[in-house]
């Protein structure tokens, strides 16, 4: 499965031969030997290494952009008009006069108090994910024998269970645990769901940790919770907080398990409430569309903070 | 399955993948075993409640679909009703087979756009850190947030495909009134809020790429577009393959879009499985028929995705980079 076998044309030819290691400070092999005439040519680079921009690729994103920007420009633009302005004007317009009165009206609404039930959720969430993936991250890369290595399986297995296909035996053993539209309904499920794609993010920040950086340790005799506590958890702050942001995410988005694991309007979630405003506001869609980009404005607000984290953590699934 | 390939002999030049490496160093500890080790206790708490919460009902959902209830009292045994009803159902039917072409058509139309604008975006260009910060923008918003947003761009009396309806041939501009016009709403919403996601995704893993490949590529005179199909393709193997499988499990489960775009009509024509789930569970209360469609679900994402990771050894977690 390797990429570049021996013999592959991918390979350098400065490649030892296989199966030969070369000793430090040999001389070169001999072979034929290239004098340099004249001041070395940089060899012309195209592709990634290049220097003159990709125009058909750059077009093609400027295109992408128009289509991921379109909307979002309506989104916001829409939340400064009135209703007949909407109407009158399309949703295209520049608002004449910009009005802040949608902005009020979903704010006097129950808004606030989704927005403190969903903040409650997601900072449980995500505690309980960084705790729990954390152990069992720690445990996969350093404990020794074939328990841990099964339980990573486990959890790489269940990165492909959809939360949509088992959300009717959810729905039962919550209802049989008593916890039937109470907002822990809605933790527990979730914060299972963000469980394998936080330990796979943490084993493999984990696993780049130094083996001389525990073994010193050891000799200290340092017990493992010393260990997760002074080594681990400091040395894979970057992940541990990657971790945190993609599960609050997960979290502060969940619509599945708030619809149909809670009812009653005080354990309501943002994303269910925005749902409700939909027959709520009716025909007015700039009231409704405040709505969505109060949802999001929180969201964004860390985004410009933990940028970098939430970019890395995503950017990771796929480079490891 | 990990077993298996790490006992192969490996030939000497080919060095030992990361984790391979790591356990012989513990085993040379000879004099302080387990000292500063975890046991495996220290993963059961995690292990439990993962497997409670999401492994066990994946269980479960077989076992319901072989039951009558109602949501409220106990699920009553009924045998194999739910499977012949289910096999008699035209609506299911036509369920799976709109499931199965969405989830192609999702995999064709986002994977080679996701694919040349992660490749592009992990490039050096000027304006590439505010374009892709832009391209990040749908990521932030829910599911039901972002169909709103289409929902009302969509609205044929005041949205925008009043406007541009006609050019698209949709001269009432109710694109979501007809069959194959919400179809592809459904499509198209998906793919606008998910391909930011893989384009991310491509851009790792493109940034992970070695530069050497690439000079050593342009010196042997191979020019973008083979570089491209001999250098980038290849080592991006793993990365398409993690794609693929968040593509594939996401189309066959999207859920919000559909409740908030179309509600799986008109008619029939958008009601995807897990739609016709939700619809017979949580609106019919029969729960146990709709378990019999989410096992369908479940067999169809795990089996699929099982593929896919077995095919390239990506649960060996080996690096795409071995042997360089």
């Amino acid at each position: 499965m390797t990429d570049v076998l021996p013999g592959h044309p991918n390979r350098s030819p400065n490649h030892p031969p296989d199966g030969v290691r070369t000793p430090n400070k040999t001389p070169a092999a001999p072979g034929p030997r290239f004098r340099r005439r004249g001041p070395a040519r940089r060899p012309r680079l195209v592709g990634r290494g290049s220097r003159t921009p990709n125009y058909p690729a750059g077009l093609g994103s400027l295109i992408w952009l128009g289509i991921v920007g379109l909307p979002l420009y309506v989104l916001v633009a829409a939340t400064f008009q009135t209703r007949d302005g909407y109407i009158d004007d399309g949703p295209l317009a520049l608002p004449d006069h910009p009005t802040l009165a949608n902005y009020r009206r979903v704010l006097r609404s129950d808004f606030l108090s989704y927005l403190l039930n969903t903040a409650l959720v997601t900072a449980v969430c995500a505690a309980i994910v960084i705790t729990l993936s954390v152990t069992v991250g720690y445990t996969v890369v350093r404990a020794r024998g074939r328990a841990s290595r099964r339980i990573f399986q486990i959890f790489l297995l269940g990165l492909a269970i959809p939360s949509q296909a088992v959300v009717i035996p959810v729905y039962l053993v919550i209802t049989k645990l008593h916890l039937y539209d109470t907002l822990l309904a809605v933790i527990l499920p979730t914060a299972a769901f963000s469980l394998p794609v936080s330990v796979l993010i943490l084993v493999g920040t984990m696993r780049d940790i130094d083996e001389e950086l525990y073994e010193s340790m050891a000799l200290d005799g340092a017990s493992p919770t010393r260990v997760l506590l002074q080594l681990v958890v400091p040395l894979s702050r970057s992940g541990i907080s990657t971790v945190g942001v993609m599960s609050a995410l997960h979290a502060w988005n969940g619509f599945l398990f708030p619809l149909l694991l809670t009812q009653s309007k005080s354990n309501r979630l943002l994303t269910l409430g925005l749902y409700d405003y939909v027959g709520e506001f009716r025909v007015d869609t700039p009231a409704l569309l405040t709505a969505v980009v109060l949802s999001i404005l929180p969201i964004f607000l860390v985004y410009l903070f933990a940028r970098r984290q939430l970019i890395n953590g995503l950017m990771g699934m796929g480079g490891k | 399955m990990a077993d298996a390939a790490t006992r192969e002999p490996r030939p000497a030049h080919e060095p030992r993948p990361a984790h391979e490496r790591r356990r012989s160093v513990g085993r040379s500890e000879v004099g302080w075993p387990g000292v500063g080790r975890p046991g495996v206790v220290w993963a059961l708490p995690g292990a439990l409640f993962f497997v409670f919460f999401a492994v066990a009902p994946m269980v479960l959902v077989g076992a319901l679909a072989f039951t009558d209830w109602d949501g409220i009292g106990t699920p009553s045994w009924t045998g194999m009703s739910n499977w012949s009803r289910l096999w008699d159902d035209p609506e299911t039917h036509q369920a799976i087979w709109l499931s199965l072409v969405l989830t192609v058509l999702t995999w064709v139309f986002q994977t080679p756009l996701a694919l040349l604008l992660g490749v592009w975006a992990a490039g050096r260009q000027r304006n590439r850190a505010v374009l892709s910060a832009i391209f990040f923008l749908p990521l932030l918003g829910s599911s039901v947030a972002l169909a709103l947003v289409w929902k009302s761009l969509l609205d044929p009396n005041f949205g925008l495909i009043a406007d541009i309806g006609p050019a698209l041939g949709f001269a009432d501009g109710d694109l979501l009134g007809s069959s194959k016009g919400a179809f592809g709403a459904v499509l198209f919403v998906t793919a606008w809020q998910f391909i930011p996601l893989h384009t991310l995704i491509y851009q790792g893993g493109a940034r992970a790429i070695p530069r050497s490949l690439y000079d050593a590529a342009a010196i042997d005179g191979a020019g973008t577009v083979r570089q491209f199909f001999s250098i980038t393709l290849p080592q991006l193997r793993n990365t398409i393959v993690t794609s693929s499988v968040i593509m594939v499990v996401g189309a066959l489960t999207f859920f919000d879009t559909v409740l908030i775009l179309t509600k799986g009509g008109p008619g029939t024509d958008t009601t995807i499985v897990p739609y016709l789930m939700y619809r017979n569970g949580f609106q019919a209360f029969d729960l146990g028929y709709a378990s019999a469609v989410a096992t369908i679900l479940v067999v169809v994402a795990t089996t699929v995705s099982l593929l896919l990771v077995r095919l390239t050894g990506f649960a060996a977690m080996r690096s795409t980079r071995e042997g360089m």
